[in-house]
């Protein structure tokens, strides 16, 4: 026998105590509809009856987007446009009739009317027509009396008035989509008839800044809806301008020199991150977006060939070729075993088992040594290094460097690239590696990709004696990731990479540079303390056959553009006290020392002055 | 003593006591069917004043829901109280697979899925777990005796068996279920005889681990914490609806302005005035008098539900009946306690009355089972199972 009986008076006393709990809690609901509905009841029945209470959200501004020196990037524009409120009409359609013997209105526009209608409550209003003209809006205003539930109101709209230049940065606004509008169904700012969220860029990134806080206001109105007075008002917080870390003017600069090609240019400060250029070309103007584009102009850019809607600095994989030979020469010298005496001769080509792989200069280069192989470029010299080392060390040299992953800047739709090694050769295609991928892997052929932000990354690291910095393109005190615009030494983690093996790659990249043979010594710069030592790279995306070597390989100009080289080229400077970190990738533009190089050359001259300038003009200042 | 009206009765040799149907329908307890059947009529009346005078499109249909209601109610009362103990778990366990079932299609769908079709209905299976959740407890407890509860290891599978579907559910996202679903389940410990002191250690581990939950959400979880715990934040939301709710309410005073005259209702002012705003509609219409009318029904069945439990000889009986009678007090309190802006807005029914399937089906499928408890109040269960004398 179990206690059953101890058992059921403890529950009946436990019983009790819940009852008695529950007692008070229905207690409390009489006590509180006594408050309600006898003691406030007058209250609530002059509420009630007559007038009614509307509370209207307000638009806080959105934050402007600045360049580093303030010149305005992104800003806001009136625009006057008609709303309805559906709950205010007869019936919705009753209304839109009648306005459309007024303004024009399309049969888009009530389709989209109507699927907000259904989709909101009845009391938000609803974007009729937009960017009406001052005629547009005199004539709705005077037929207002007409016009039930009809409203005419001042928005701002997005304006980016440097149009083409850093639009990919900046990204653009636009509606709210169904998936917004229920992941963040917290913030009722979106319900706001043409309300815009970030949907690319910065204007992504730092949306919710941007943004600022919705203020209210609280109105009386009557029976009709009409406003008798206001009761509340709330002031939201407008949005917090956004200083960015580019600088408009070398940017503009840098998208004039790249003209009509296909191709991206990132400049970066080597010890802050701070990106001072990213061109991406051709671009578009992101106006036409808030405008809303015309059928044939989106098809002109959705389908051009060079695609203009994508950030290639960012978004843009490409065979990083010979740039990539300082992740092997780094790879070679921490670990690797090989010596930078150790000596290759370059006979023109390297035989592996059948096949033979060629080097660039088709008389080879002689005997060389590290520097000498980085300064001549010499596949030979690479291959042999790559062989002797295989593709692993070189990938966890490279993925140290930035490469093969994201960098992490503060933009949306960055591309990771790729640095392939045994393992995700295994994993990726399920087959083991061959040595003949160890050569060209060595050279930066093959499967390997990488974006011109990640070559960027990886310059910018080697010239600051391998300190892991990150790129971004806003000064980012939103996030409490700021670094003063004057401490440009943030705390960045080290590569764990010897001085001494920095200093054998960066005199491979000075003799590239500045010493005759070197392969973009005639792309050098000339002016004393702006000197800079860089690495080109010319990304071969096609096969060249046995037939075509013998008969001599066909130059660049004469292929088809789409099968011509990319040409790369990577650098930094001034080469006394590294400052900058550039990368520029020119889709099938050819050779890297002849195509690349002197684009990086003039873009870096015009980034060392405008910094003198800088400096000089902060120094008078103070 | 009530057990006087039946004859002592034979025990066979597996210990069972039964009982012949015509036994069991006279023991059925009319006066609880007469108070459901009240409240119900309440909701047609409300539900047809909300269609502005109309059968369609709630009245009707709820009419139709609550006789397939009443029809789950008597089959579950008919059935043995000890089957209903056997399949406790597997009930529970079905529930939650249903659960994590809702959770995957979720996942592969896109937002906040809380459905399954079955295609003469939509199963909600956070609905079901109200009165699984109950069930598993009331098995478990019933194994118990008093002082195993000075083991504080006996906590360890209730409590699994509570925070397992109290996690399912708030991932769908639905908080309002979740803390249910919880309140529930702690009333369920307390009449078990739980010690009181861990209800204390209890709140107080659950407050401390607030912050640390909080490093976990993301950014717009926490805006809907804030405005779930601050509707001011959000005038147009969460916060509209309830100033509209106190003006239908308030202005409705002492008598109301009478049947299908309910002005804030009638323009619309009132939101959702056909489900979790109902009792505001009512209030307008009947003012607080129909109010307290309404509260004082709600109250009787949960007195009538005490007295049902307290005379089980069964403490899976008990516990059942109880359980069930609690999640009731807690949907009613909520909701009228959220229509007058006592509580956060959270989407509980107001029982019986608001317009909607699954809530009115699984209610009265729980008062079945505490029905079945009254029926079968004799017959007392050993800790293992087996009837007993």
């Amino acid at each position: 026998m179990y206690h059953n009986s101890d058992r059921a008076r403890l529950f009946g006393r436990r019983a009790t105590l819940l009852a008695g709990g529950q007692a008070v809690l229905v207690g409390s609901l009489v006590a509180r509809m006594y408050y309600l509905q006898v003691m406030e009841a007058e209250r609530y029945r002059l509420q009630a009856e007559g007038n009614r209470i509307s509370t209207q959200l307000l638009a806080p501004p959105r934050g402007l987007i600045l360049d580093r020196n303030g010149i305005a990037m992104a800003i806001n524009q009136h625009n006057y446009r008609v709303l309805v409120v559906p709950e205010q009409t007869p019936s919705l359609n009753f209304t839109l009739d009648r306005l459309a013997q007024i303004i024009p209105l399309g049969d888009s526009d009530r389709i989209r009317i109507a699927k907000d209608s259904r989709r909101r409550r009845s009391f938000v209003p609803i974007t009729v027509r937009e960017n009406l003209s001052w005629e547009d809006v005199a004539r709705v205003e005077v037929n207002a009396p007409d016009l039930p539930g009809i409203i005419i109101d001042v928005g701002q709209s997005r304006y980016y008035p440097l149009e083409r230049l850093g639009a990919h940065i900046l990204g653009y606004v636009s509606v709210p989509s169904e998936q917004d509008l229920t992941t963040q169904a917290a913030d009722s700012l979106l319900e706001l008839p043409g309300f815009r969220i970030g949907k690319g860029g910065v204007e992504k990134v730092y949306d919710l800044a941007l943004r600022g806080k919705g203020g209210r206001s609280t109105m009386e109105v009557n029976s009709v809806g009409r406003v008798i007075k206001q009761l509340d008002r709330v002031e939201g917080e407008p949005g917090i301008d956004l200083t960015m870390t580019l600088d408009l003017r070398l940017q503009e600069y840098a998208a004039q020199r790249l003209g009509d090609e296909s191709a991206a240019v990132v400049v970066m400060d080597i010890y802050s991150g701070n990106v001072l250029v990213m061109a991406s070309t051709p671009s578009f103007d992101p106006n036409a977006f808030n405008r809303g584009l015309t059928g044939p102009e989106w098809n002109e850019l959705t389908s051009n060939p060079r695609s203009p809607l994508t950030n290639k600095a960012i978004a843009g994989q490409f065979a990083p070729g010979s740039t990539f030979k300082l992740m092997t020469a780094l790879a070679a010298l921490e670990g690797g075993g090989i010596s930078p005496d150790m000596r290759v001769f370059c006979p023109g080509h390297l035989q592996l088992g059948a096949i033979k792989f060629h080097c660039w200069k088709k008389g080879g280069h002689g005997s060389l040594d590290m520097i000498g192989g980085i300064k001549n470029s010499c596949d030979v010299y690479f291959y042999e290094v790559s062989r002797r080392i295989g593709p692993d060390r070189i990938h966890d040299m490279a993925t140290k460097f930035g490469l093969g992953q994201i960098t992490g800047i503060d933009l949306p739709g960055e591309k990771p690239g790729l640095v392939p090694n045994r393992a995700w050769k295994r994993a990726a295609l399920g087959q083991p590696w061959h040595p003949g991928e160890s050569l060209i892997n060595g050279i930066g052929q093959g499967y390997c990709l990488a974006t011109p932000l990640q070559l960027a990354t990886m310059v910018a690291r080697v010239a600051n004696g391998g300190l892991q910095v990150v790129p971004r393109v806003a000064r980012d005190e939103i996030n409490g990731r700021i670094v003063s615009p004057h401490d440009d030494h943030p705390q960045w983690n080290s590569c764990d990479v010897s001085q001494h093996s920095i200093d054998i790659v960066r005199k491979g990249m000075f003799g590239v540079s500045n010493e005759p043979g070197g392969t973009a010594y005639r792309a050098r710069i000339q002016e004393e303390n702006m000197w800079l030592s860089g690495k080109t790279g010319s990304a071969q995306v096609r096969h060249i056959s046995m037939h075509e070597r013998e008969s001599g390989v066909i130059k660049n100009e004469n292929l088809p553009w789409k099968e011509r080289d990319h040409a790369l080229f990577v650098a930094y400077a001034p080469e006394q006290a590294p400052r900058f970190a550039i990368s520029v990738v020119v889709e099938h533009g050819g050779g890297g020392s002849a195509v690349a190089a002197p684009i990086a050359r003039d873009i870096m001259i015009e980034v060392q002055r405008r910094e003198l300038a800088r400096n000089t003009e902060m120094g008078k200042r103070e | 003593m009530r057990a006087s009206l039946h004859p002592p009765r034979p025990v066979g040799g597996l210990n069972r006591a039964e009982m012949s149907w015509r036994e069991k329908i006279r023991q059925i307890n009319l006066s609880l069917l007469a108070l459901i059947t009240a409240v119900a009529c309440i909701g047609f009346l409300t539900l047809y004043s909300a269609a502005q005078g109309s059968l369609e499109p709630w009245a009707l249909k709820q009419m139709i829901r609550f006789v397939m209601g009443m029809s789950l109610l008597m089959v579950a009362a008919l059935i043995d109280i000890r089957t209903w103990m056997r399949y406790s778990y597997a009930f529970y366990g079905l529930s939650v697979l249903l659960l994590v079932a809702v959770q995957i299609r979720g996942t592969i769908g896109m937002g906040a899925q809380r459905w399954i079709d079955l295609g003469f209905i939509q199963l909600q299976p956070s609905e079901l777990m109200k009165v699984a959740l109950i069930m598993a407890l009331a098995r478990y407890f019933h194994g118990q005796a008093p002082e195993d509860f000075r083991r504080l290891t006996t906590l360890i599978i209730p409590l699994i068996m509570v925070l397992a579907p109290v996690g399912l559910v708030l991932k769908q996202p639905d908080l309002g279920t979740a803390l249910m679903l919880l309140m529930s389940a702690a009333a369920m410990f307390f009449i078990a005889g739980v010690r009181l002191w861990i209800f204390g250690v209890a709140l107080a581990g659950g407050l401390g681990a607030i912050p640390v939950a909080w490093q976990f959400l993301h950014d717009y979880q926490r805006q809907r914490l804030i405005i779930f715990l601050n509707p001011d934040q959000d005038p147009l939301g969460a916060g509209y609806h309830i100033t509209q709710s106190k003006i239908a309410l308030g202005s409705g005073g002492l008598l109301g302005k009478g049947y299908m005259m309910g002005t804030q209702s009638r323009l619309n002012f009132l939101p959702e005035k056909q489900t979790d705003f109902i009792f505001t509609m009512f209030a307008e219409e009947w003012g607080m008098l129909g109010g307290v009318v309404l509260l004082g029904l709600y109250a009787l069945l949960v007195a009538w539900g005490y007295s049902i439990s307290l005379r089980c000889r069964s403490q899976y009986g008990r516990l059942l009946a109880l359980g069930v009678v609690t999640t009731f007090f807690l949907y009613f309190f909520i909701n009228s306690a959220m229509v007058m802006g006592l509580v956060p807005v959270v989407g509980v029914p107001l029982p019986l009355i608001s317009y909607g399937g699954t809530s009115m089906l699984s209610l009265l499928f729980g008062f079945g089972l505490v029905m079945s408890a009254h029926v079968h109040r004799e017959i007392p269960i050993s800790r293992s199972g087996a009837a007993e004398d």
